[in-house]
């Protein structure tokens, strides 16, 4: 549709510019993503429920973080001459050698978690700006017909989440009427489980009521040929990768998998009966923003100084100059993409 | 078109039928009416008409539907959805996707048609119902009235020769209802669409009807002659059986032109005037309002006499707002609002959907957030105490009075709420009893229907013995006596001393219960003074009475100055 960039090309776009961060630890190049992502959001999201899904992704991240150092905290694992302070030890039974809880703290230790729970936290930051900025249904428009049911229970799900929140959050402010402000489990789930039962079912009744699944069910065949064949893919890819495998075993598993996934999704669409409403096309602007996002990948991979700064010992890391120039670049869908229509 | 023969649908569990023997022939291109009280079937036999009863609810149907020759017992809803468009009670749950243009497609995809067709018919549609502002927007981002369109154009877009629509303008402000039904109208009319509808708001819908069928009795026939028979019948229908015309006119244009021959007495010279010389206009704001008087012919009749002791004692306003303003990130919902409300007033505040009505109830009750402004309600702000404290000073009846039950059974809500309020054990009962009679201990909140549950939970309120009582529209699921009860019951407690503030969009429940009005828009108040000044000035708030006989409100005074005009 016009006004809209085809959901696959944010996604890539995304997974690009998280791909490129996975690669690095320092932390200004961390940020320097991370504002990226933000300001694509802030240009170029639309008005639907699902834009506010950056921010929420962000609190993610903090988590993230805050988990990274309580665990550096309890468990250790760096070395590290700098003891910021210490916590009580643990003593562990002997089968239990080599794990420690409490102990010394270290200064290395903290910078060196916090520098990997900031990586998380831009992966999560970036999954979070696809998702702002394509709304996770639309990708599943794209799906191949025969996975067509899966998608829509996948529809169904996304569409209840922000509902429960919403519904939640109304709850709270009834209770408060009745001047009972302790968050009594029950008394808020049991309104907003109805709520949402009822609500399912409403939605399942229009659905049915506009034809879904007219014709009968796809064949159930053709659901476990795609399934099992997508496994088998999955199983034979890992196997390549990992190269411990011998090619001669993993080869034919991801040949045969994707052979079965794709006659799978064949068979199945045929059955369906289904059309679809102004497809989303491919033009030069996903081109643009998918390639913006491989320069970023580019930079970080083919300019690999500095992006790990020195933890033991303690540095002020540096920001390198290149990597940093192709992350830039990943903000071009700022102005390469059209603005949403609100 | 639509053919019921003999139908009876049975859910599992129930003690009875919940329609019985039904017969039912709609021919094509006809608009028909459901009428009936809560409860007496009319979703019921929506839902058969496109099999969803009892395809996806279960129960037993016996009988045969048709529709077009396709019998329902052989075609499940999703083969019916080429001919039967069906549109749920509440559009936004029935929504499958996120945007308005992709939701008016999503029927045609369904169905597997071309590209070029649903194309086309996807314009054709936003022309017919008037969406083209709205095509590219969110459909989160739509009010009731433009969800309500959408929800219909979507159903149309598969060119179904069949349109069940289930209470389309009940949630709605009275210019988007007639922005919706002007669009049904027209489908009706331009392309011999049949359409079959159930609504509790008959005075929007039946002029627009060719036929009425009552349920539960079944019966069938033209709008007037059938409803004079019914429990349920808009205001005109009611005021031509006070003043005894012998044809029964629907329409406002019908009924004025019998009121011309009709003779009855000047407005306001059948009451007695209690202080001195009134005159006809309605411009005192402390008179009570005659409907009021009239509407309680029973223990009500007490009020009046009760009320006019009240005004010769001056008294501190029991709630004082003042520049009471919110903000929703880029929406302003309440814009400086100045309000002061006395004991034993009964306010109305009406104004389009999204006006700032619940955000100013919310914000007054103090559990609300207010950016700015002072709420005080008998000397104390509300929004600086506790929880259990506040709600001694005003009690609030949400929107969905659902979200504040969670027990299994009525008594154990009762119990629970004597215990919140520190009240006596039973006190809630008692008030529950006062309210809705005879409502079984045993029987589960959710069994109940729309109007015992208002009344459950305004009894949970009304345990903490508030003097503020705040109303987030109340009327939405009631019938016609329904409404006229919670009418009567907001005029006792009002008797008795509380402050009432009830919002809504019901211009006839309006006149019987309110004794001033609040008009709302864009969170700043546009319009205030005494129920017959503020709903009269404008054609969408006027109540039928009133467009034909000038200066009446409701049925009842009119026949309370007849039988003291002719004694």
């Amino acid at each position: 549709m016009p006004g809209r960039l085809h959901p696959g090309a944010w996604w890539l776009w995304a997974l690009a510019l998280g791909t490129a961060a996975s690669r690095t630890t320092n932390p200004w190049l961390l940020l320097l993503a991370l504002a990226v992502a933000g300001y694509v959001v802030a240009a170029r999201r639309s008005g639907e429920p699902w834009a506010d899904s950056y921010k929420v992704f962000l609190r993610f991240g903090l988590v993230a973080i805050a988990f990274r150092l309580g665990f550096h905290a309890l468990l250790g694992g760096y070395g590290g001459t700098h003891v910021v302070f210490t916590l009580p030890r643990i003593p562990l039974p002997d089968w239990a050698q080599g794990i420690r809880l409490g102990g010394p703290v270290t200064a290395e230790g903290l910078v060196a978690s916090f520098y990997d729970g900031l990586r998380l936290a831009v992966l999560l930051g970036c999954i979070g700006a696809a998702n702002a900025l394509a709304n996770p249904k639309r990708l599943l428009r794209i799906l191949p017909a025969a996975l067509y049911e899966v998608s829509v229970a996948v529809v169904v799900g996304l569409t209840v989440a922000p509902q429960l929140v919403a519904s939640v959050k109304q709850v709270r402010r009834a209770r408060a009427l009745r001047g009972d402000t302790k968050r009594r489990a029950r008394a808020i789930l049991v309104p907003v489980v109805t709520d949402a039962l009822d609500r399912a079912l409403a939605l399942a009744a229009a659905m049915d009521s506009r034809g879904y699944g007219r014709r009968g069910p796809a064949h159930r065949l053709t659901g476990a040929l795609v399934l099992v064949g997508l496994l088998g893919a999955c199983l034979g890819l890992y196997a390549l990768l990992d190269g411990r495998s011998p090619v001669l075993v993993s080869g034919p598993i991801l040949v045969l998998g994707l052979g079965l996934a794709v006659g799978g999704l064949v068979l199945g669409g045929r059955r369906v009966t289904r059309s679809r409403y102004r497809p989303d096309t491919w033009g030069w602007r996903e081109y643009g923003v998918v390639l913006s996002g491989l320069l970023a990948i580019v930079g970080v991979y083919a300019f690999p100084t500095g992006l790990t700064p020195s933890v033991v010992p303690l540095a002020m890391p540096g920001l390198p100059a290149l990597p940093a120039l192709g992350v830039l670049c990943a903000l071009a869908p700022a102005w390469l993409s059209p603005r949403s229509t609100r | 078109m639509i053919d019921f023969e003999s139908v009876t649908v049975t859910y599992p569990d129930a003690p009875g039928p919940t329609i019985e023997n039904v017969d039912l022939h709609v021919p094509e291109g006809e608009l028909c009416l459901l009428a009936g009280r809560t409860g007496s079937g009319k979703s019921t036999l929506l839902k058969c008409v496109n099999g969803l009863v009892p395809h996806f609810t279960g129960g037993e149907l016996t009988g045969r539907v048709t529709v077009a020759g396709r019998d329902t017992r052989l075609f499940p809803p999703r083969e019916l959805a080429d001919l039967v468009g069906y549109v749920g009670q509440d559009p936004v749950s029935g929504f499958v996707t996120d945007h308005v243009e992709d939701e008016l497609a999503y029927s045609m995809e369904s169905l597997g048609l071309a590209n070029p067709v649903m194309r086309k018919r996807v314009e054709e549609t936003i022309d017919l119902l008037g969406l083209a502002d709205l095509r590219h927007r969110p459909l989160a981002q739509l009010s009731g009235g433009q969800q309500q369109r959408v929800a219909i154009g979507a159903a149309l877009t598969a060119h179904p020769r069949v349109l069940v629509l289930d209470e389309p303008t009940s949630a709605l402000d009275p210019g988007a209802a007639e922005e919706v039904l002007a669009a049904l109208h027209r489908l009706v009319h331009d392309l011999g669409v049949t359409v079959l509808l159930a609504e509790h708001r008959l005075e929007r819908v039946v002029q627009y009807a060719d036929r009425v069928v009552l349920l539960p009795s079944g019966l069938a026939g033209a709008p007037g002659e059938v409803l004079a028979e019914s429990e349920v019948a808009p205001p005109v229908v009611r005021l031509g059986a006070v003043l005894g015309w012998a044809s029964r006119p629907v329409s406002i244009r019908d009924a004025r032109r019998l009121a011309r021959t009709t003779p009855v007495p000047p407005p306001g010279s059948h009451l007695p005037a209690p202080s001195g010389v009134r005159p006809a206009g309605f411009s005192t704001k402390d008179r009570p309002q005659d409907s009021s008087v009239a509407a309680t012919p029973g223990d009500g009749a007490s009020f009046p006499a009760g009320r006019s002791v009240r005004p010769a004692e001056p008294q501190a306003p029991l709630l004082t707002v003042t520049g009471a303003a919110l903000r929703y990130r880029d929406t302003t919902a309440l814009a400086g609002v100045d309000l002061t409300l006395a004991r034993g007033e009964r306010l109305a505040i009406m104004g389009r959907n999204g006006a700032g009505k619940s955000s100013l109830l919310w914000g007054i009750q103090g559990t609300g957030d207010l950016d700015a402004g002072t709420v005080t309600v008998d000397g104390e702000h509300p929004r600086a105490l506790k929880a259990a404290r506040r709600r001694k000073l005003a009690g609030l009846v949400p929107q969905q009075p659902t979200d504040l039950l969670y027990l299994e059974t009525v008594a154990e809500e009762c119990a629970q709420a004597d215990l919140e309020s520190g009240a006596a054990p039973g006190t809630c009962r008692t008030l529950l009893d006062r309210l809705a009679p005879g409502l079984p201990d045993a029987l589960h909140p959710r069994d109940a229907s729309e109007g015992q549950r208002l009344s459950l939970v305004l009894a949970i309120a009304l345990t903490a013995s508030p003097a503020l009582l705040l109303l987030d529209e109340p009327t939405r699921g009631l019938d016609y006596p329904g409404k006229t009860a919670l009418a009567t019951l907001l005029a006792d407690l009002s008797a008795q001393g509380h402050g009432i503030i009830v919002t809504t969009h019901d211009v006839e429940f309006v006149a019987e219960y309110a004794t001033r009005v609040v008009v709302l828009a864009d969170g700043e108040i546009v319009a205030d003074g005494p129920t017959a000044e503020v709903v009269t000035a404008s054609p969408v708030f006027a109540p039928q009475v009133s467009k034909i006989l000038p200066g009446y409100l409701t049925v009842e005074s009119v026949a309370t100055a007849l039988a003291q005009g002719s004694p």
